[in-house]
C-alpha cells in the first residue's frame, strides 16, 4: 500500500468521491490543469472532465455564490479557496446564504457543500496567506468547522464532510502538507464527524489542539514524557459542533488542561473550550487552564512567524505552569 | 489622434416597447401570444390580484398584524410576464418583491405573509421546491441562480435559472459576477434588472455612470436589452426569446426593465423624504395596469363591469388568505433549532432541551 501525504489524501479523497457520486464537482481557482496551486485537485480534470472539475473566474464572490447555487439544486460541490486568507469574498455566501438555506426554508432546501482551503502559518507565505480564521466560522450556526491533522484524518474527514447534507469548513493544515507520509488505503472509509480523537493517553495533563499545532504538541507530550509527565493529547478535529465530552473526560481524569491554537487568543476557539471547562469541569479542574496561542497581532511576515506560532517550548512550559498547582 | 484608429468593440442597447403609456400600440410586429386576448386577459386579472394583495398587505402592516413589508406597486407587468414565460422546472431567484412572479408559480399569499410575518414556513412555500426564497442580502440571489444553471448545464437539463435584481442591486459584485460567470461558462440565466428608479432613496442615475443598466451584460458577452418594464406585451416577448436562447444553450441573457417603485421602499420608508411628488404623480400616468387596461377595452376584451366584479373577487379570495395567514399559530420554540442541521449535533440538542425546559418553568 502507498504512503501518502496529508495533500496527496485530499486528492485522494476527491478522486473517491467524485468517482463514486457522480453529483460531485470540484471548482475553483486554478482546480483544472494546474491541478490546483497546492496540487490537492492534480489529475481530476483528466479523470472526470472540465464539466466537473472547473475552472472558475478568479473571483472568490463567483465561487461562493455558485456554490450554494449548485448545491441547492442537488449537486454536490467542493469550492477550493486558494488561501484562507482569501476566503473572506465567500463569507456572505457562507454565512447569509450556505449555513442557513435549511434552515430559513425549513429544509425544503439545503446546501451539501464543502469549503476547502489551506489553513494556517509557517509556509514562509506572502502576507494574506498564512491565516488561521477558523473562529470566524464556529460562532456560525449551521456550519460545521473541520481541521484534519493527518493523511489519514484528511482523508476519513474529507470524505465524511462531502457526504455530510450540511455545509462544511475544511481546513487543511498546510504546513503539514507534505511533512510525513503514512498508510492511507483507498478504500473510501470515512471517520466520524463531530468526535475528537484522543492521539495520545495521557494522565497528568490534557493537552487540547487541531489542525498544523498537533505535530508541536505531540512533540511537547514527548519531552515531558522524558521528564516523567504524562501528557493526553487529544485532537479537536471538528471544531464545530464540539465534543465537548472527550475533553471533558480526559479533564476529568488529569484535572490539568492546556489549549493549543495558532489562531489569535481573544475569542480564539480555545475560549469556548475554556468556557465549557470553566462551566463543566470546574471541579475538575486542579489548576486553571492554560490558553498556548497566537498573539492578538496579525500573523507576521515570516521573518518573525515562527516567533508568533506556538511552539513545543511554549506549550511544554504551560503544560508545567498547570503541574506547578495541587 | 490624427489617423483613424481601428475599432476594437462596439455596442448597441435596443429599447423594447409594444404598448405606449395610453396603451396603444407602436409596433405592428404583435408577438403571437398577444394576439391571444383571453390569455392576455387573464395576466391582466393577474396583476390586479397582485395590486389588491399589495394594498392589503400594507394595510396589515399599519394594522400591526405584519412586519416590515415590501411593496411592489407599479412592477406588476415586469413580474407577471416572468412568471407567465418561465416553466415549472425553471428556477426562480427573486429579491425580495417579486410577488406576481411567485403567485403565478404558485406560492400563497398567506406563505408570503408569513415570511413578512415573521415566520419561517413562509419560505417553505407551495411554488417549486427548487425556487429560491426571498434573499434579502442585495444582489447575492444572482450567484444562487448561476450555480443553478451551471447544475442544470452539468447535467445536461434544459432548464433556465432567472434571477431578479433592483437597479441598486446592479452595483454589487455579486450581480456583476454572476453576469461574468455566465457569459464565461455560457451558462442558462436570464438577469432582469428591475429597474423602479430608486433604490431605497438614492436615485438610478447615483448608481451608475452607464448609460443603460442592462449594458452591464455586454462586458460579460451576454445579450442584452431595455424593455419598457411596464407593458407586458414588450416584457414577456423580451422574456420568451430570452428563455428560449438560453434553454438552446445559447447563453445568458440581461433584460432591463425599466418601470417605477410607485410605493415606499418598504413600510419602514417614507419616500416624500427624498423624492418630489410630481415625479411620482408623473409615473403614475405610465403605469402598467392603465395602459394594459385601456388596450384592453380598445379591443372589447374588458369592461369596467368586469373589473368591478374581478376586483371583488380579488378582494375574496386575498381576505381568505389573510385569515389563514392570520389563524396559523407561532411554531413552538424548539423550531428555531430543528432545520439548522440535517441531524442536530449533541451541543444543540442540549440547547433545545434548555430551551423547551425554559418555557415549561412554573
Amino acid at each position: 500500500m502507498a504512503q501518502i501525504t496529508l495533500i496527496e489524501a485530499v486528492t485522494q479523497a476527491l478522486a473517491w468521491e467524485m468517482k463514486h457520486d457522480p453529483s460531485v464537482v470540484v471548482l475553483g481557482e486554478d482546480v483544472g490543469v494546474n491541478g490546483g496551486v497546492f496540487r490537492a485537485t492534480l489529475g481530476l480534470l483528466d479523470k472526470f472532465g472540465a464539466e466537473r472539475v472547473i475552472d472558475t473566474p478568479l473571483d472568490e464572490t463567483t465561487i461562493g455564490g455558485i456554490t450554494v447555487g449548485l448545491a441547492a439544486q442537488g449537486m454536490k460541490p467542493v469550492a477550493e479557496a486558494q488561501f484562507e486568507g482569501f476566503i473572506y469574498g465567500m463569507l456572505e455566501q457562507i454565512i447569509c446564504h450556505a449555513a442557513r438555506l435549511r434552515n430559513r426554508t425549513r429544509g425544503r432546501m439545503s446546501v451539501p457543500a464543502v469549503w476547502r482551503a489551506p489553513w494556517g502559518g509557517g509556509i514562509r507565505a506572502p502576507e494574506h496567506h498564512s491565516e488561521a480564521n477558523e473562529a470566524l466560522f464556529t460562532n456560525v450556526p449551521g456550519l460545521r468547522v473541520v481541521l484534519p491533522s493527518s493523511p489519514g484524518r484528511a482523508y476519513g474527514l474529507l470524505l465524511a464532510s462531502i457526504r455530510d447534507p450540511d455545509p462544511v469548513i475544511f481546513f487543511e493544515p498546510k504546513r503539514i502538507y507534505r511533512q510525513y507520509k503514512e498508510e492511507v488505503p483507498d478504500d473510501g472509509e470515512a471517520l466520524p464527524l463531530d468526535v475528537c480523537f484522543v492521539l495520545r493517553d495521557g494522565s497528568d495533563v490534557t493537552l487540547v489542539t487541531w489542525g498544523a499545532q498537533v505535530k508541536e504538541t505531540l512533540e511537547a507530550a514527548d519531552a515531558l514524557a522524558e521528564e516523567g509527565i504524562s501528557a493526553e493529547v487529544i485532537d479537536v478535529a471538528t471544531l464545530k459542533p464540539l465534543d465537548f465530552d472527550t475533553i471533558h473526560e480526559s479533564v476529568r481524569k488529569t484535572g490539568r488542561c492546556v489549549i493549543v491554537h495558532e489562531a489569535p487568543r481573544t475569542a480564539g476557539f480555545g475560549a469556548e473550550i475554556s468556557a465549557r471547562l470553566a462551566e463543566h469541569a470546574l471541579y475538575d479542574l486542579v489548576a486553571p487552564v492554560e490558553r498556548v496561542t497566537g498573539y492578538d497581532t496579525h500573523i507576521p511576515l515570516f521573518r518573525l512567524e515562527m516567533k508568533y506560532l506556538p511552539s513545543v517550548e511554549k506549550i511544554v512550559a504551560a503544560a508545567k505552569r498547570t503541574l506547578a498547582v495541587s | 489622434m490624427e489617423k483613424p484608429v481601428p475599432i476594437a468593440a462596439t455596442f448597441e442597447i435596443e429599447y423594447l416597447q409594444y404598448l405606449d403609456a395610453e396603451g396603444k400600440l407602436v409596433r405592428d410586429d404583435l408577438p403571437a401570444f398577444a394576439r391571444d386576448t383571453k390569455q392576455l386577459v387573464k395576466l391582466y386579472q393577474e396583476m390586479l390580484m397582485v395590486r389588491v394583495f399589495d394594498a392589503k398587505a400594507i394595510a396589515l402592516q399599519r394594522t400591526g398584524k405584519l412586519g416590515t413589508y415590501a411593496p411592489c406597486l407599479g412592477h406588476e407587468a415586469t413580474y407577471l410576464a416572468i412568471g407567465s414565460t418561465m416553466q415549472e422546472d425553471d428556477c426562480f431567484a427573486p429579491s425580495y418583491r417579486e410577488y406576481g412572479v411567485q403567485f403565478h408559480r404558485g406560492v400563497k399569499p398567506r406563505e408570503l405573509l408569513m415570511y413578512w410575518g415573521g415566520d419561517e414556513r413562509g419560505s417553505n412555500f407551495s411554488g417549486p421546491a427548487h425556487d429560491f426564497a426571498w434573499c434579502v442580502p442585495i444582489g447575492t440571489q444572482c450567484l444562487h441562480a448561476a450555480g443553478s444553471a451551471l447544475a442544470f448545464k452539468i447535467r445536461k437539463e434544459p432548464r433556465v435559472a432567472v434571477c431578479t435584481i433592483g437597479d441598486g442591486g446592479s452595483s454589487k459584485a455579486d450581480f456583476n459576477s454572476a453576469l461574468n460567470v455566465a457569459g464565461a461558462m455560457s451558462l442558462p440565466l436570464v438577469a432582469v434588472i428591475v429597474n423602479n428608479g430608486w433604490a431605497i432613496s438614492v436615485p438610478r442615475d447615483a448608481q451608475t455612470g452607464a448609460r443603460t443598466l442592462a449594458q452591464k451584460g455586454i462586458a460579460a458577452g451576454l445579450e442584452c436589452l431595455q424593455v419598457d418594464g411596464n407593458d407586458l406585451i414588450a416584457m414577456r416577448a423580451a422574456m420568451d426569446h430570452a428563455l428560449k436562447r438560453a434553454r438552446h444553450g445559447h447563453g445568458g441573457m440581461v433584460i432591463e426593465a425599466v418601470t417605477y417603485r410607485l410605493s415606499d421602499h418598504t413600510t419602514a420608508d417614507d419616500a416624500r423624504r427624498y423624492r418630489s411628488e410630481q415625479e411620482v404623480k408623473d409615473a403614475w400616468a405610465r403605469e402598467p395596469l392603465r395602459r394594459m387596461k385601456a388596450y384592453l377595452m380598445s379591443l372589447n376584451a374588458w369592461t369596467e363591469d368586469e373589473e368591478t366584479a374581478w376586483k371583488a373577487q380579488c378582494t375574496k379570495y386575498v381576505d381568505a388568505e389573510v385569515n389563514a395567514y392570520l389563524e396559523t399559530k407561532a411554531q413552538p420554540v424548539e423550531a428555531m433549532f430543528d432545520y439548522t442541521y440535517a441531524e442536530l449535533p449533541a451541543d444543540l440538542l442540549a440547547q433545545r432541551e434548555e430551551a423547551i425546559a425554559w418555557e415549561k418553568r412554573t
